[in-house]
């Protein structure tokens, strides 16, 4: 199992050496860092070429304020035929974290990149319809930041 | 042939009693509460209105889908901050008299969610008459909040209720919702490029709480 996902690995890094920068493997799970710029090209190729076509989750992490890179965006894609998964994670600093959206590619990515945008402040361009989801819309900051506040900022909270 | 006999035989054809008396006696004995549950002390209210606690004992037993149906809200588990302005909306809803019950540790104080999400009390928002301590509250503790509010009914006098959805008569917040701040930059970036038609925002019905902050 981990063979043939090694192979799509393979196969992604002669399509573009750019794509990968670190492979790692545990757990026979495998994850690939991948550069901003190219998740939109690697995500494309993942869908059309290898048979990835669920994305099973997306979600953000944040690894503290004093973490540079700051921010996490992780992709879990799945292949309905094949039933491999595969993680990819993007890495973000502080004070640009901006990437490129994947609702094109995928249509579920929509919701899920508004939840990370709506508790972690991570932008994705390109994003049909960038607004927040589970907290209201007049929210003040990101809840899901490490350096939020619990009881959240003064202004709005109602303590 | 038996107490009533002897009842009506020594009482006139015509009794008269307090009108508050007589109107507060028909409204304790039907409360109807409005289902609406929050989280786990909702459980504990469907198990008071079952067979065990049955609270149809106390005449309130007819939970109502309907707020514009229903004289009591049990605010049974907490109040997230998104919620707020749907319970206050339903709570506006109601026609009067209206009483509202505090059901459980999150509803009268946010209990142990003392975070950014949770309303801090739900007497922030809506009027309360009774609360009800406890994590969830036995079944027995709401019945007996219901017999409470039973007694506090029959203190009341008709002429202190009027429609408060005009003017609010009892203590509350004002109605309408939580302070609003401005949304984020890019939030109010993406309302100006829509209203400029610049992007298209696919499957975007604004909420009416929504469109009421952006107008």
């Amino acid at each position: 199992m981990t063979e043939q996902l090694l192979g799509f690995v393979d196969q992604l890094t002669n399509k573009n050496s750019e794509w990968v920068t670190v492979v790692t493997e545990a757990l026979g799970e495998i994850t690939i860092f991948t550069p901003r710029e190219s998740i939109y090209d690697i995500c494309d190729f993942l869908k059309k070429e290898l048979g990835f076509d669920m994305l099973a989750d997306l979600c953000g992490v944040d690894r503290g304020p004093e973490e540079d890179p700051r921010f996490e965006v992780n992709y879990h894609v799945f292949g309905t035929k094949h039933h491999l998964r595969l993680r990819l994670k993007v890495l973000l600093s502080d004070d640009d974290p901006k990437v490129e959206s994947v609702t094109t590619v995928w249509r579920t990515a929509d919701w899920h990149e508004r939840e990370t945008y709506d508790l972690l402040g991570v932008i994705f361009e390109n994003h049909p319809d960038l607004r927040r989801i589970l907290l209201p819309s007049d929210f003040d900051g990101h809840a899901l930041r490490k350096d939020y506040p619990l009881r959240g900022y003064e202004p709005y909270s109602m303590n | 042939m038996g107490l009533e006999n002897t009842l009506f035989d020594s009482l006139p054809d015509v009794v008269t009693v307090k009108l508050d008396a007589v109107i507060n006696w028909a409204r304790k004995s039907s409360i109807w509460p409005a289902t609406f549950g929050l989280a786990c002390c909702a459980i504990e209210m469907m198990g008071t209105a079952s067979s065990r606690q049955d609270i149809s004992r106390f005449g309130a037993e007819t939970f109502r889908a309907s707020p514009r149906q229903a004289d009591c809200m049990i605010v049974s588990g907490r109040v997230s901050r998104k919620m707020a302005p749907v319970l206050r909306r339903i709570y506006d809803q109601m026609p009067e008299p209206k009483w509202v019950i505090s059901m459980g540790a999150c509803a009268t104080s946010g209990g142990v969610f003392d975070n950014y999400a949770i309303v801090q009390g739900v007497d922030k928002i809506v009027p309360v008459d009774i609360y009800i301590p406890g994590c969830p509250p036995r079944p027995e503790m709401l019945v007996h909040a219901i017999t409470m509010l039973q007694d506090k009914i029959m203190k009341e006098s008709v002429k202190d209720r009027h429609d408060t959805f005009e003017a609010e008569s009892r203590e509350s917040m004002v109605p309408g919702t939580l302070p609003v701040t401005e949304g984020t930059a890019l939030e109010l970036e993406t309302e100006i490029e829509v209203a400029e038609g610049e992007t298209s925002r696919p499957y975007t019905v604004p909420s009416r709480h929504e469109r009421r902050r952006s107008s």
